[in-house]
């Protein structure tokens, strides 16, 4: 485990290419670039800016520098028998700290136990001015200012580069179980409304044909909920969740599809659109894959279910990934780029669809 | 500055051109009710008040006071205890009183839509016949409205467990002082852009005025159980209470009381707390029957090897509320003891919580103020409330420098000014303690995005840095000046 504060040297850097008004892209591990997309100009690593700073058990608090492997902050909780609620996906052997907090992407935990911008409780970080700032701390709660941090998860880095976040953990549950169902959509839709309602247990809800439950806590209730349940049951394994998560399940596989993520309300009936489903969140984020979907029609369905929808992943370099944002939301998302980053060097490019 | 009378008689003119009589008051006397929010130190009448009840017409109150370049506070129910809400001598009180409808709850979905005015506790209410419940549970919830609960970020004792404000609201619709609507989220669990809702919780009035938010209803739990554990130190309470955390527990509620509150709380409503106790931790679980069972034989474990003296273990429901009927009552439990008393909303890392309560008393034996102690332990939020009586010359004044003190000694060791009550007019000097010139540079850039000429809510939340500068000279912080760029005046 390397430890290593490159902060003055990141720093520098921004601060250098601010005044020359030089654009930077900013990379970590770059297991989520098929995401994030990749902004323009010099590349500026974060790799060697490492180390966790800080974690104490008892707080439920943990802080670390945004070069951190993910796997070894996930192994450090482990050992105390802790874990990042929001169960994020690493898309690769080389995610970071920093590149999991700016995607912002949480696992099917979420819906139960919040997502990564839900955990964040404080950051530094070096706006397009170069200047190093600290924004929240290290304690749950926390009114002081505007709530900064937060802001910068899922901002893909352009409003600031991330030094150093601090996130609450839980406690891992002493036991997990998954059960497993043969149904419908319809059935399970169904189902997933009225487990969501029911106060079990619950820790993940998904359907990709079949219906799966996993239920998590003391042992005893975990039993307990599995027989409340009843039905015809099949318990699996919990890769089943992995696979979901870094999505290495079958349904991700056809490489030349798109996928489309769209978040919903969990009960909500969308129109047709063509392709092949999975459902994931207790049916609040949903996955479409198919060549065939219009951009525009997948956009309209989320939109008019209260959600929105993205292209997750492409081939296509030329596709249109966002839904460009309601004029007055998008002047404000201009002119809070150029409050934090006002020569436009950050990550230049990254949501150049939506404002 | 106090504008012209012929500048009012001009606006109240416009005004009248969209708003009904009875929305605008302009009389002394009708203006009264307005003069502060539950920080009730501070007083002064706003230039003028409305109360609006629709969309539209708070839209037209913006833009109008936009182009007449006019302050606006954005006003709930006024419960505030930082001065968030309290007016100012030279704007428009915008009270969003008349917003009190639920506009829809959704089972299937758990979602409740309200206007900004509806009360915390009106919205469980409406969500109990389906078996939900809204979570963030502020002491003040019978009176409390949602939209102040997103504009400070409310928290309240199921917040370990259940998150706070900002971890249950979905989605908020916001009008800028442009007059623009913004929808900030989504129905789904996020949403499209940037976290603007995120920015939202705990923005004080200062970006938009809020005028409908959809939160997450949450099924209500099965049971509860509570213990009430009496401990002959504040330190081994303290230490109980990591233990629990440490053990892998997570409580639905997880609060201390010190010995001088217990007293106070036990005179006033009489729940049967043990009065010699140093200190009680007051421990919760709830959810399904069997998980409750186990949380609560694991928490009795770790509560017996941490030293209490004593655990009592509520049998029933009504048992359950009279452990908590001292705790929520614990304010006014206080204020009987004092002629007034003074709230403090700092937040510690836990494990200095001992320390911190141990200077807190070497603080309050130099003041000569007593001090009384009660707070959401499992989360660090300190109340300590201050006992002074504002009728001695000298005394209120006291009691500020005395909280001033218990927050600087909070960010000294790695909290914060406040936890759930906001910075409003009151924790303005605090605020230049916790953050430095770049931070407080970086906040009103934020703030110049929503609102570029500074119309909302002005003077609060984010001090100047001509206040630091001020406070500054007065204030050395660990031998050396915060701010010593700055010019002092
Ligand atoms: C006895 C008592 C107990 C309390 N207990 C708790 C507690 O346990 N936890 C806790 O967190 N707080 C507590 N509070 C503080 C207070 O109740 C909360 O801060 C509450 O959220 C304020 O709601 P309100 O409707 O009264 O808002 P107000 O006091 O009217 O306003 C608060 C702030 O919100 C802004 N605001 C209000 N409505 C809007 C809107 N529609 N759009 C934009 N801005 C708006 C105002 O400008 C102001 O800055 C307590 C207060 C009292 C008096």
């Amino acid at each position: 485990m390397r430890s290593q504060d490159d902060s003055e040297y990141l720093a520098g850097q921004v601060s250098e290419a601010c005044a020359r008004g030089e654009p930077l892209r900013i990379q970590g591990g770059g297991s989520k670039r098929f995401y994030a997309g990749s902004g323009e100009g010099r590349a500026l690593s974060t790799l060697a800016h490492t180390g966790i700073v800080h974690y104490e058990p008892t707080e439920l608090v943990l802080t670390a520098r945004s070069g951190t492997p993910l796997a070894e902050i996930e192994a450090v909780l482990a050992e105390s028998g802790q874990m990042l609620g929001f169960e994020p996906p690493h898309f690769g052997p080389g995610a970071t700290w920093g590149g999991t907090v700016a995607c912002g992407l949480s696992g099917p935990r979420r819906p139960w136990a919040g997502s990564v911008r839900d955990a964040v409780l404080g950051c530094r970080i070096v706006n397009g001015r170069g200047e190093m700032l600290a924004f929240g701390g290290q304690v749950m709660k926390n009114v002081a200012g505007f709530d900064v941090s937060r802001l910068m998860s899922g901002a893909l880095g352009t409003l600031g580069l991330l030094l150093e976040i601090s996130v609450k953990v839980l406690p891992k549950p002493e036991c997990e179980t998954t059960l497993c169902f043969e149904c419908s959509f319809a059935e399970g839709r169904e189902r997933m409304i009225r487990w969501g309602r029911s106060g079990l247990p619950v820790t993940g809800m998904a359907w990709d044909g079949r219906l799966y439950l996993r239920l998590a806590g003391p042992e005893q209730a975990v039993s307990a909920a599995a027989r409340r349940i009843g039905g015809d049951v099949q318990e699996v394994a919990g890769a089943f969740w992995s696979g979901l998560r870094e999505q290495t399940h079958g349904f991700f596989s056809t490489a030349d599809d798109d996928l489309w993520r769209l978040s919903v309300p969990p009960a909500a009936r969308l129109g047709e659109l063509p392709g092949a489903w999975l459902i994931d969140w207790g049916g609040a984020q949903r996955w479409l894959r198919g060549a065939e979907a219009d951009p525009s029609a997948v956009f309209a369905t989320a939109r008019s279910a209260g959600g929105h929808a993205r292209l997750f992943r492409t081939e296509n370099s030329a596709a249109v990934r966002l839904d460009p944002l309601p004029p007055p939301l998008a002047a404000l998302h201009r002119r809070l780029k150029a409050a934090f980053d006002p020569a436009e060097i950050l990550n230049r490019g990254l949501w150049q669809e939506a404002f | 500055m106090e504008r012209r009378g012929a500048g009012r008689t001009e606006f109240l003119r416009e005004l009248r051109s969209f708003l009904p009589e009875a929305a605008i008051l302009s009389e002394p006397e009708d203006l009264k009710p307005f003069e502060c929010d539950a920080l009730s130190a501070y007083t002064v009448l706003p230039w003028l008040a409305v109360l609006p009840d629709t969309i539209e017409q708070v839209r037209m109150v913006l833009r109008l006071s936009h182009e007449h370049e006019v302050p606006v506070v954005a006003r709930g129910a006024g419960t505030g205890l930082s001065g968030g809400a309290s007016p100012v001598a030279n704007g428009v009180l915008l009270s969003l009183a008349k917003f009190n409808r639920i506009l829809e709850i959704d089972p299937a979905n758990r979602i409740a839509r309200v206007q900004p005015g509806v009360r915390n506790l009106a919205i469980s209410e409406a969500a109990a016949p389906f078996g939900l419940y809204y979570a963030p549970d502020p002491s003040s919830q019978v009176a409390c409205t949602i939209g102040g609960n997103v504009a400070e970020n409310s928290g309240g004792v199921h917040c370990l467990k259940y998150g706070l404000t900002v971890h249950n609201v979905l989605q908020v619709t916001l009008l800028t002082i442009e007059g623009e609507l913004l929808t900030l989220g989504s129905l789904g669990l996020d949403g499209p852009g940037y976290d603007l809702l995120a920015v939202a919780n705990g923005s004080e009035g200062l970006l938009g005025v809020i005028v409908e938010v959809a939160v997450k209803l949450l099924p209500l739990p099965e049971t509860a159980r509570t213990l009430l554990a009496a401990f002959d130190s504040v330190e081994a309470a303290g230490e109980a209470v990591a233990g629990l955390i440490g053990a892998g527990l997570l409580p639905a509620g997880l609060e201390m009381m010190d010995n001088l509150t217990l007293r106070a709380t036990e005179a006033f409503v009489h729940a049967g707390y043990p009065v010699e106790a140093a200190a009680v931790v007051l421990c919760e679980s709830d959810g399904m029957a069997e998980q409750v069972e186990a949380e609560i034989a694991k928490a009795r474990a770790v509560l017996a090897t941490h030293g209490a003296a004593e655990v009592r273990e509520s049998r029933d429901e009504a048992e359950r509320r009279k452990f908590w009927a001292g705790r929520k009552a614990a304010f006014p439990a206080v204020g009987r003891i004092a002629a007034d008393y003074y709230c403090i909303d700092g937040t510690i890392p836990r494990r200095r919580l001992a320390e911190v309560l141990g200077r807190i008393g070497e603080l309050s034996d130099r003041y000569g103020l007593a001090v009384g102690n009660v707070f959401h332990a499992g989360d660090g939020n300190l109340h300590p409330l201050i006992l002074y009586d504002a009728s001695h010359p000298g005394e209120l004044e006291r009691a500020e420098a005395l909280g001033e003190e218990i927050l600087t000694l909070c960010v000294e060791v790695g909290g914060t000014v406040t936890g759930e009550h906001g910075v409003g007019i009151e924790k303005l000097n605090p605020m230049c303690i916790q953050f430095g010139v770049p931070e407080l540079r970086q906040f009103y850039a934020l703030k110049a995005a929503f609102d570029a000429k500074g119309l909302l809510n002005p003077g609060k939340a984010v001090p100047t840095l001509a206040r630091c500068a001020e406070f500054g000279q007065v204030h050395v912080h660990g031998g050396r000046l915060r701010h010593p760029e700055l010019e002092r005046f």
